[in-house]
């Protein structure tokens, strides 16, 4: 089990790094891509099949097409101008990153040494039927806030995305 | 109603598919090469030499070498020389007759032209060759057909054809034998 | 009403054992791998081979629907044809555009072919022949279907081809747009099924009324329009006729597979066709009830025999629908789908709603009520909707045209 992890978290780590490190936009976001696919085979490793299906599913089937459509529509074409190239590392950056690796790095060690450990034995199976009923059972309110959230979004684009009532009117409805 | 529209032609597509296997005959396709498309007699495609008698194809051509087509030929895709005997004078029939039908544009000028009826419009459009200079230029011996071939291919044409030549040839015969007669009833000359 | 009886012949057991005595030549270890590498050479070989043919009878069917023979030279009734095509493209030579981004070039066919295939593993083809057992099956195959449309951006952009990539960006639009009423077309099904793994659904249409109608889905009025739904967006998510403008000759010579030649482009091809086979499978397994035969006594039969003949008369009607329709224009087919089937699939997921609330309604006339309501509900947004929008469309008239 812990090589298996060991090669998503490499996989899933290296690709958000790779991401963030090339020039070309849609380069990094095809990494990205592959980060949230290695974050579906996490999930699955951990069980979680719905939540894994239901990454790959919005994640690489919806929000990579949003961000691609987001870059493609901002930028010029052919050649997809690449960001300009980052400063050179100076002492301060590398400082900083240091910094940060450290406050991570203790936060996560300070949660994994207090928490208390699983009883062994004692993983729960997690069927569809149970995440639904507890879904619309427990945290209706929540879902039902995420949905109302959606349409505010969804009717922002439509009213966004609608031509201005000065323009002519289009030929069909 | 939404949706009748696509039920009807539904229905269609199905009549002709059902239909296709009740009666092959609906088929429009032709199938080459086991059969050919039916050809109509307007249709034309390179020319030919007409000859008359099967015996002599060569020695029976209608082309006299006049040369008016070479002339008159937009592409110029025909070459002749006319034969000569020894003494240099023509003979009425072409040494050398060379149609280029990968130049020919099929035209018909060459037969419009023609005084004598010796070039005709074919009708074969099997002819590829394997050699793209030499085995499309055809010379006279591939280029003659009798005019049997003439009658079958264009019949109201070669009809046309057939009956003024031999119009023509009965008034020439005529004329020969009044000419004749004239002479013969003439009173012999004085000496 | 009648349930499942449990009949178990040997037909049915026939592939199983089959499975068996050759993951039997196996050491132990290793059997399960070998069970598993022998169900994913039984899909792969299996839907290849009926990908083939289902090139050579789409032409076939198509020509005589349009009264010609289709192709009939190379081999009796044209049956080599497909050999034919396969060695075309693997001779034809692999052409990359210079300028092309080769690494995503060459991964797109990669991608969605493969993941196309993926989507086979939940689908279950017999009663004992589903070589996946998911929960949440449902939720993998249209995540699977969802993953591919990422590869034909990546063909469209890897091309380096401004018209390459618009027209990658409208089949994106038409996928994006259709997935909606697909996906909404199948929330009923779950809901009445009550479960997301695609042989609890089957198992919930194994019911047979007087042991002659049998109780799929589609022979219910949600069911049916779910169906219709299902396929319409199917046809659109596989970019099938009439909604075949991302590769249509006339649109920008092939759209985003304008820059791919040779293997790449078979692999498209056959890409297109196994999502059309896998996601009419899908539908016979939501709406048709799977593998269970539609009569009790038809139950000799095997079940993957069921299962074929239902998933050759849905390819049937796809071919029919391809040999029938004209193309739809982009937006045309975005006001289809966002004006028309979302509507229509959110107001289908309340009649299903409807009808789960009234199962209790056993008496005759609460039944014929049932029945009325659930087709009122079904047909009458439909008309009203249908209307509505063709309310300016009419037959063309020209002015200048002869008569």
């Amino acid at each position: 089990m812990i090589p298996v992890l060991t090669a998503i978290a490499v996989v899933l780590l290296g690709a958000a790094a790779v991401a963030m490190a090339l020039r070309n936009l849609i380069h990094c976001a095809l990494w990205l891509v592959l980060a949230w696919s290695a974050l579906a085979a996490f999930y699955l490793w951990a069980g979680a099949e719905f939540l894994a299906f239901a990454q790959v599913l919005i994640y690489v089937g919806a929000v990579s097409m949003v961000v691609l459509f987001a870059v493609l529509l901002t930028r010029r074409l052919p050649d997809v101008n690449p960001a300009p190239p980052p400063p050179p590392a100076g002492g301060g950056r590398i400082l900083a990153g240091v910094a940060a690796g450290v406050l991570v790095a203790g936060v996560v060690a300070r949660a994994g040494l207090t928490s208390p450990l699983p009883a062994a034995g004692a993983a729960p199976v997690l069927t569809t039927r149970r995440l639904g009923v507890e879904l619309m059972g427990a945290h209706a309110g929540a879902l039902v806030v995420a949905g109302v959230i959606l349409t505010m979004v969804l009717i922002g684009a439509v009213v966004l995305a609608a031509p201005d009532s000065g323009d002519a009117p289009e030929g069909d409805s | 109603m939404l949706g009748t529209g696509i039920i009807k032609g539904l229905a269609t597509t199905a009549k002709n598919f059902a239909g296709s296997f009740r009666d092959p005959r609906r088929f429009v396709t032709v199938q080459y090469p086991e059969e050919k498309a039916p050809v109509t007699e307007g249709y034309r495609n390179f020319p030919f030499l007409v000859f008359d008698a099967e015996a002599d194809p060569m020695g029976t051509l209608r082309c006299v070498a006049c040369r008016i087509c070479e002339k008159e030929c937009p592409p110029q895709c025909i070459y002749i020389v006319p034969a000569v005997d020894e003494k240099g004078k023509p003979r009425k029939h072409p040494h050398v007759f060379d149609l280029d039908i990968s130049v020919c544009m099929s035209c018909q000028i060459c037969v419009e032209v023609c005084p004598f009826d010796a070039i005709k419009m074919d009708q074969t459009f099997e002819i590829a060759a394997t050699d793209r200079f030499r085995g499309l230029l055809l010379d006279k011996h591939q280029l003659a057909r009798s005019n049997a071939h003439f009658q079958r291919i264009h019949p109201t044409e070669a009809a046309e054809v057939d009956a003024r030549l031999a119009e023509e040839k009965r008034q020439a015969e005529e004329k020969a034998r009044a000419a004749a007669a004239a002479k013969a009833a003439r009173p012999p000359a004085a000496p | 009403m009648s349930s499942t009886s449990p009949v178990d012949p040997l037909l049915e057991r026939a592939p199983l054992l089959v499975r068996d005595w050759v993951s039997g030549l196996f050491p132990a270890p290793a059997r399960g791998l070998a069970d598993a590498l022998l169900a994913i050479a039984a899909v792969i070989l299996g839907f290849g081979l009926l990908f083939t043919l289902l090139t050579l009878v789409e032409r076939k069917a198509l020509g005589r629907m349009q009264n010609r023979p289709g192709p009939n030279r190379t081999g009796p009734f044209g049956l080599l044809q497909p050999i034919a095509d396969g060695i075309k493209m693997l001779v034809k030579e692999d052409i990359v555009p210079e300028a092309a981004d080769r690494p995503l070039h060459f991964l797109a066919p990669v991608v969605l072919v493969a993941f196309t295939l993926v989507a086979y593993a939940v689908i279950p083809y017999g009663r004992h022949l589903l070589p996946v057992d998911l929960d949440a099956a449902v939720l993998f195959f249209f995540a699977a279907g969802a993953a591919t449309e990422l590869a034909v951006f990546m063909a469209g952009w890897s091309s380096h081809n401004k018209y390459s990539l618009l027209a990658a960006m409208r089949a994106l639009a038409q996928l994006i747009s259709y997935e909606l009423p697909l996906l909404l077309a199948v929330v009923p099904v779950v809901m009445l099924a009550g479960t997301l793994s695609t042989s609890g659904i089957v198992a919930a249409q194994g019911r047979w009324s007087f042991g002659l109608v049998p109780h799929w889905y589609a022979c219910t009025p949600w069911g049916a329009a779910g169906l219709v739904i299902f396929l319409i967006a199917a046809l659109a998510e596989a970019n099938r006729s009439p909604f075949d403008l991302p590769e249509a000759e006339s649109e920008l010579i092939a759209g985003h597979l304008t820059e791919y030649s040779g293997f790449k482009y078979a692999l498209f091809f056959m890409a297109e066709y196994l999502g059309m086979t896998a996601l009419c499978a899908m539908a016979v397994t939501l709406f048709l009830g799977g593998w269970q035969a539609p009569c009790m006594f038809l139950q000799v039969v095997p079940s993957y025999v069921w299962f074929g003949v239902k998933l050759a008369a849905m390819l049937g009607l796809f071919i029919w629908i391809r040999g029938t329709l004209p193309r739809l224009r982009m937006d045309q087919l975005m006001r289809l789908a966002w004006k028309f089937l979302v509507p229509l699939a959110l107001l289908n997921l309340g009649t299903a709603a409807f009808w789960r609330l009234s199962a209790g309604w056993e008496a005759l006339p609460a039944q014929l009520l049932r029945w009325a309501l659930a087709l009122l509900l079904v047909l009458g947004p439909a008309a009203v909707i249908g209307r509505r929008l063709s309310a300016r469309v009419g037959p063309r008239t020209y002015r200048y045209a002869a008569p």
